[in-house]
């Protein structure tokens, strides 16, 4: 059974490859993310016949309510307010990716697995304040504006330094579950700060940024839960999203760099 | 050792997605995005080994909610997708 699922993983992953190249030209984008489609429900189903598994309601619960939020809002929205929606949608999944690295603590061994749990709540819990402001600018839910105020690099700077000292104190007390908190709370500060100094014209491509971002969680998460599929799966989007968001840049005349930090001064954890 | 074998397959999927994106014109860079982001919802099976434990503690409860939210991202993303390249073919003829 073990050998099944792991099987079908590999060929939802070539699905996912095949897909995503098919989305990169227009005449085969549809089919491109058909096939894609199907690869992420080989996935699912793969994980459901998987052993370790003994209880279902809660999943079928989990995607009942999921799978109804989520069609209902992919049908309803207008079509000119699609991009804050993948935000939206993106923020979700980044936190998805947060509560299974949290969740992955009370199984976790090992200094490489604390590293990666870490990893999976930063970049998760960034991902979803970073992609929840940015849908508030492009909805006009807050102002569109690039929000800067005295001091702001400052607090970055703080910020970022708190991440990293709760961070390495996490993995040296993880029974403590104070740095787990910190955390948590910081990495969530950190995405709204990264965003509000961006003005809303940006936004698409600080969404693709953030979309790499999640895609980099659910990779670290998959370091976490030690889950192949998700490694994959997740590195790829981490890596296509990035030269995505460079090539978004370029079409803008626009640098990556200028974008980010145009408000936010030189802070930054994230790259490489 | 399972850490290295996992880092190698790391490696190579970032090498793929680099060489996946290359030359797409500009007006398939919000559907590529939103399909892309709907593959990243793919956290929803670590979700689903986390939620079917059957131990009632913090962690399956934490496992169901990941589930729910993955699956907005999974559903809503790859919807959202086919009607944006819906509206390219209608445009196109």
């Amino acid at each position: 059974m073990q050998l099944i699922t792991q099987l079908a993983y590999v060929v939802s992953a070539a699905l996912f490859i095949f897909g995503l190249k098919l989305l990169g030209s227009a005449a085969t984008a549809r089919k491109g993310n058909m096939l894609s489609s199907v690869g992420m429900l080989l996935a699912i189903v793969a994980a459901l016949l998987d052993q370790g598994i003994v209880e279902f309601q809660w999943i079928l619960l989990g995607f009942v309510v999921g799978g109804a939020i989520g069609a209902a809002a992919a049908r309803l929205v207008q079509m000119t307010s699609m991009p804050e929606m993948v935000a939206l949608f993106n923020g979700f999944g980044g936190m998805a990716s947060l509560l299974v690295g949290a969740a992955a603590l009370s199984t976790a061994t090992g200094t490489f697995t604390l590293v990666t749990i870490v990893l999976s709540i930063l970049i998760g819990g960034l991902t979803f304040t970073g992609s929840l402001i940015a849908w508030g600018k492009l909805s006009e839910t807050i102002g569109s504006g690039a929000v800067m105020f005295r001091g702001q690099q400052v607090v970055n700077s703080l910020v970022v330094l708190g991440i990293l000292a709760s961070a390495v104190m996490f993995c040296l007390q993880p029974e403590n579950p104070t740095w787990l908190y910190l955390v948590i709370g910081l990495s969530l500060l950190f995405g709204i700060m990264a965003v509000i100094p961006i003005g809303g014209a940006d936004m698409p491509v600080v969404i693709s940024l953030l979309n790499s971002y999640s895609g980099l969680a659910a990779c670290a998460a998959g370091f976490a839960v030690n889950n192949n599929i998700l490694i994959v799966a997740g590195s790829l989007v981490g890596a296509s999203g990035i030269i995505l968001t460079q090539i978004m840049c370029k079409a803008m005349n626009r640098s990556l760099s200028n974008v980010l930090f145009s408000g936010f001064g030189s802070v930054s954890t994230e790259e490489t | 050792m399972e850490a290295v074998f996992l880092t190698f397959i790391l490696m190579l999927s970032i090498f793929v997605g680099f060489e996946l994106i290359n030359k797409v014109p500009a007006t398939l860079h919000t559907p590529l995005m939103s399909g892309a982001n709907a593959i990243s919802g793919i956290t929803v099976v670590g979700a689903i080994s986390l939620a079917g434990t059957g131990q009632h503690d913090l962690a399956n409860w934490l496992g169901a909610a990941a589930v729910a939210l993955a699956t907005i991202n999974v559903v809503g993303g790859y919807l959202v997708t086919d009607r944006m390249l819906a509206m390219f073919k209608k445009k196109g003829g």
